[in-house]
C-alpha cells in the first residue's frame, strides 16, 4: 500500500467528506424541521429518511473518487452477484446506477451523444451509451469514476451488458467475468442452479486473484446476510403501500432504491432502510398519504423515465393519483427470500437467476395481477422504454389481458429510462390526461 | 332564434371547429374554419360570430378540446379529444362500439362502453403515416385533388402496394412508380390501403366492437371508408358531422358546467 495515497484517501473521504456531507445532511434536517423540504404544493413532503439516503450516496461516490487509491475496484451490473466481491472488500461501481444519476442530473442526453459520436448506435440501450459516453469522455457529475481492476456482468438483466462489458474489458483491459444466467420459462430446474454455482466457483478464483487475498467464509456469509436483511426491509417498505392512503410512493421508491442496487451486503443499507420503515409507519399511524387526497392507485410497469421523476409525480399527484406498486421497485425485493446466508453459494445462484427480466413474460404478468389484489389497484400505466427491451418485449399483452380479463384500465406509455430525445412531453402529457379523464369517469 | 346554453371548441392541428348545443344537448350551430396559427384570435372571433347570432354568451360556458386546447383562455375547462369524441359520438348516434377518429394530423380509436363510458382508447400523433396528412402529401405528389381521391382509388381494379410507411418516403416511392408508368389510380388505392393498414392496427390494439363508427375530416374520403370495412370486416357508420363529434362533446361537457 502507498502510504501517501492512503492518507489522502483518508483525509478526503472520512475526515473532509464525510463531514460536509454531515453538515449537509444536518442543514437539510433543519430545513425538514421547519416543513420546507420539497417544493411540490402537490405532493407531501418526502421521507426526512430520504436526507440519509442522500448522505449515503454522496459517501458512497465519495469513496469511488478516491477508491483507486485504496483498493481494488470492480464494475458489476445491477442484478449481478456481488455478495463474493464485497467480502473481498472491492469497491463496487454499478454503471447503470450512475447512467440513472446522469439521467436525474440531466447529463445523459450529452453522454450518449459522445457514445454515439464514436460510433454506438442509438438503438443501445441508453444506460450503455451514457456510461460508454463518460467512459470516452471522463465526463461525469459525480466528479470522477474509479477506474476498474476488474469487471462482472451477468445476463440476468439483457444480453446489452454482455456486449457492453466487452467494451468495457476492451477499453480498460481488464479481466471480466460472465456470469450466464439460463432463462426462466417456467421453473428454476437443478441443474441450471448447478451450472450457475459453478461459474461462480470459477468466478470467486479469478476474484481472489485480483483482490491478492483469499474470501474469507464468514465474511462471505456475513455479507449475504445483510444483502437478506436489506432486501427483505425493502420487501416490507413497498408491501406498506398496501394501506390507503399510500405512504411512499413509486416515484420516491425509484430514488430510494439506489442503496439497495449499489449497496447492497453493506450493514448501513440496512440501517437506513430499517429507519425509513419506522418513519413510513409512522406516516401510516398518522394518515399521511403521497397525496393530500389519493382518489386513484395505479402500478408503474417498467425503468423510471429519470429525467422527468417529479413532473410526473406532480402531474399525477394533480389527479390525486398515486403510483402504488411497481415491478422495478419490487425488483429488488423479490430477491430477500431467495437468499440463504448459510449457504451463500447455492443461494446467490438461486437469488440472481431470479430477477423478474430472467424469467418468462407470464411472470411478469403474474406479478401485476397479484399486485392488482394486494395494492388495490385503479389503473396501470405501462412503460415502454425505447432502449430496454426485454423489459418492454410483451407489454403489448400484458397490457390487453390485463384490461380484458382482470378488468383494469391499462395505459402505454412511449418513453426510454434515460434519453429525453425519446420522450415527447405533450403526447405524454395528452395521452396521461386522457387516461386520467378515462378513471375518473369509471 | 333558438337559444344557445354551452359551447364546444376543438382546436386541431388542421382545423378548428365550435358547436353550440340548445338545453337538450342538441347541436344548433356550428362553424368551422382552417387552422390559424394564433388559436386564441381565431377563437375570439368564433365567439364573435356566436354573439352576434345569438346576443350576449354571458354564462354560456365554454369547453376547448383539441391540441390546442390550452391556447383557449375563454374556456371554463379543457378537456381531451379522447373524452370529447366519445362524449360526442355516443350522444349523436345513441350507441357504444369502436369509434376511430383519422384527422389532419392525428387519429386515434376509441373503445366506448353501452354506456358511453371509454373503456380503452390508442392515439398515433407521433407519426404522420396513419394521419390524413399521409395522403395529402402523397397525393399532392400525383396532382390529384384532395376531393377526389378517394374515388380516383375506388375506380381502380388493381393496387400497388406501397412498401414505406413513412410519409417522406413513400413520397419518393410515389415519384418512381410514375416514373415507371403505372396508373395513377393504382397508386391511390395503394396509397390508401397503406393508410388504412395502419389504422385497423390502432383498432385492433383497443379491439373492435361492433360497430365501427367513424369520424374526423378524413373520413369524408370514400375510399377509406369502404377499405376500412373491408380491412377490419366490420360494417361503418357516420354521424352527420363527422368533423365535428369533438367539439360536440366539448360542448356537451360545457352543457354540464351550465346544469
Ligand atoms: S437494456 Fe434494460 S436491462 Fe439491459 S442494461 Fe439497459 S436498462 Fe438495464
Amino acid at each position: 500500500m502507498n502510504i501517501g495515497k492512503e492518507l489522502n484517501y483518508q483525509w478526503q473521504v472520512n475526515v473532509l467528506g464525510r463531514s460536509a456531507l454531515r453538515l449537509n445532511r444536518i442543514l437539510m434536517a433543519r430545513k425538514a424541521g421547519k416543513g420546507q423540504l420539497g417544493k411540490s404544493r402537490l405532493l407531501t413532503p418526502p421521507l426526512n429518511t430520504s436526507i440519509w439516503t442522500k448522505e449515503l450516496i454522496g459517501q458512497h461516490y465519495l469513496r469511488g473518487r478516491y477508491a483507486n487509491s485504496h483498493g481494488k475496484v470492480a464494475w458489476v451490473t445491477s442484478g449481478a452477484p456481488i455478495e463474493f466481491l464485497k467480502a473481498l472488500d472491492f469497491y463496487l461501481l454499478y454503471p447503470e446506477n450512475h447512467g440513472a444519476l446522469c439521467g436525474a442530473a440531466r447529463a445523459a442526453e450529452g453522454l450518449s451523444i459522445e457514445a454515439e459520436k464514436a460510433g454506438y448506435s442509438r438503438d443501445i440501450c441508453s444506460y450503455a451509451r451514457t456510461d460508454i459516453g463518460a467512459m470516452l469522455s471522463g465526463k461525469t457529475p459525480v466528479g470522477r469514476l474509479p477506474k476498474p481492476d476488474l469487471l462482472l456482468a451477468c445476463t440476468n438483466i439483457c444480453q446489452t451488458v454482455l456486449h457492453w462489458y466487452r467494451v468495457l474489458a476492451h477499453h480498460f483491459q481488464v479481466p471480466l467475468i460472465l456470469i450466464d444466467t439460463p432463462f426462466i420459462y417456467t421453473e428454476m430446474t437443478d441443474h441450471a442452479v448447478a451450472f450457475v454455482k459453478a461459474q461462480l466457483e470459477e468466478a470467486i478464483i479469478v476474484a481472489e486473484k485480483v483482490a491478492g487475498k483469499p474470501l474469507d467464509p464468514r465474511r462471505f456469509k456475513e455479507v449475504t446476510r445483510l444483502s437478506m436483511l436489506a432486501s427483505e426491509l425493502w420487501l416490507e417498505l413497498l408491501r406498506r403501500n398496501r394501506h390507503r392512503p399510500a405512504p411512499i410512493s413509486v416515484f420516491d421508491q425509484f430514488t430510494q432504491m439506489a442503496p439497495i442496487v449499489e449497496m447492497r451486503g453493506e450493514a448501513s443499507t440496512v440501517d437506513l432502510y430499517a429507519a425509513m420503515l419506522k418513519e413510513v409507519d409512522q406516516r401510516i399511524e398518522q394518515g399521511i398519504g403521497v397525496v393530500p387526497e389519493e382518489r386513484l392507485r395505479l402500478l408503474w410497469d417498467n425503468l423510471p423515465v429519470w429525467y422527468r421523476l417529479r413532473y410526473l409525480a406532480e402531474f399525477l399527484g394533480a389527479h390525486g393519483a398515486v403510483i402504488v406498486a411497481s415491478t422495478y421497485t419490487n425488483a429488488w425485493a423479490e430477491l430477500g427470500p431467495q437468499m440463504d446466508p448459510e449457504h451463500p453459494m447455492e443461494s446467490m445462484a438461486r437469488t440472481y437467476m431470479y430477477p423478474i427480466l430472467n424469467r418468462g413474460t407470464g411472470e411478469k404478468l403474474a406479478t401485476m395481477r397479484q399486485m392488482i389484489q394486494d395494492y388495490h389497484l385503479d389503473g396501470a400505466i405501462l412503460h415502454s422504454d425505447r432502449s430496454c427491451k426485454p423489459y418492454s418485449v410483451g407489454q403489448m399483452d400484458q397490457r390487453d389481458r390485463l384490461m380484458r380479463q382482470d378488468d383494469l384500465p391499462a395505459l402505454l406509455l412511449e418513453a426510454d429510462h434515460n434519453d429525453p430525445r425519446s420522450y415527447s412531453e405533450e403526447q405524454v402529457a395528452n395521452r396521461l390526461t386522457a387516461f386520467m379523464e378515462m378513471l375518473e369517469a369509471a | 332564434m333558438a337559444k344557445i346554453e354551452a359551447l364546444g371548441v376543438d382546436v386541431g392541428s388542421t382545423t378548428v371547429k365550435m358547436v353550440a348545443v340548445n338545453d337538450h344537448g342538441e347541436m344548433v350551430w356550428h362553424m368551422l374554419e382552417e387552422a390559424d396559427p394564433r388559436a386564441a384570435d381565431q377563437v375570439s372571433r368564433f365567439l364573435a360570430e356566436a354573439a352576434r347570432r345569438f346576443g350576449s354568451l354571458n354564462g354560456v360556458p365554454l369547453v376547448a378540446t383539441g391540441y390546442g386546447r390550452k391556447l383557449v383562455q375563454q374556456a371554463a375547462r379543457q378537456v381531451t379529444e379522447i373524452s370529447c369524441h366519445a362524449m360526442g359520438i355516443y350522444a349523436e348516434l345513441g350507441h357504444g362500439g369502436t369509434l376511430v377518429d383519422i384527422g389532419g394530423q392525428d387519429s386515434k380509436a376509441i373503445r366506448i362502453s353501452d354506456s358511453g363510458k371509454v373503456i380503452d382508447f390508442a392515439m398515433n400523433d407521433k407519426c404522420a403515416a396513419g394521419t390524413g396528412r399521409f395522403l395529402e402529401n402523397t397525393a399532392g405528389r400525383l396532382r390529384v385533388p384532395l376531393q377526389e381521391m378517394g374515388q380516383d382509388a375506388l375506380s381502380s381494379a388493381d393496387e400497388v402496394p406501397i412498401s414505406s410507411t413513412c410519409t417522406v418516403f413513400a413520397e419518393s416511392e410515389v415519384i418512381s412508380l410514375i416514373a415507371q408508368g403505372i396508373p395513377v389510380p393504382a397508386i391511390l388505392k395503394g396509397l390508401h390501403r397503406s393508410l388504412v393498414k395502419r389504422v385497423a392496427a390502432m383498432i385492433s390494439s383497443v379491439g373492435l366492437t361492433a360497430p365501427l363508427m367513424l369520424s374526423g375530416g378524413v373520413v369524408k374520403n370514400p375510399a377509406i371508408r369502404a377499405m376500412l370495412a373491408e380491412e377490419t370486416g366490420s360494417a361503418v357508420t357516420l354521424p352527420d358531422h363527422p368533423q365535428l363529434m369533438g367539439a360536440y362533446g366539448a360542448a356537451l361537457y360545457a352543457l354540464r358546467i351550465a346544469e
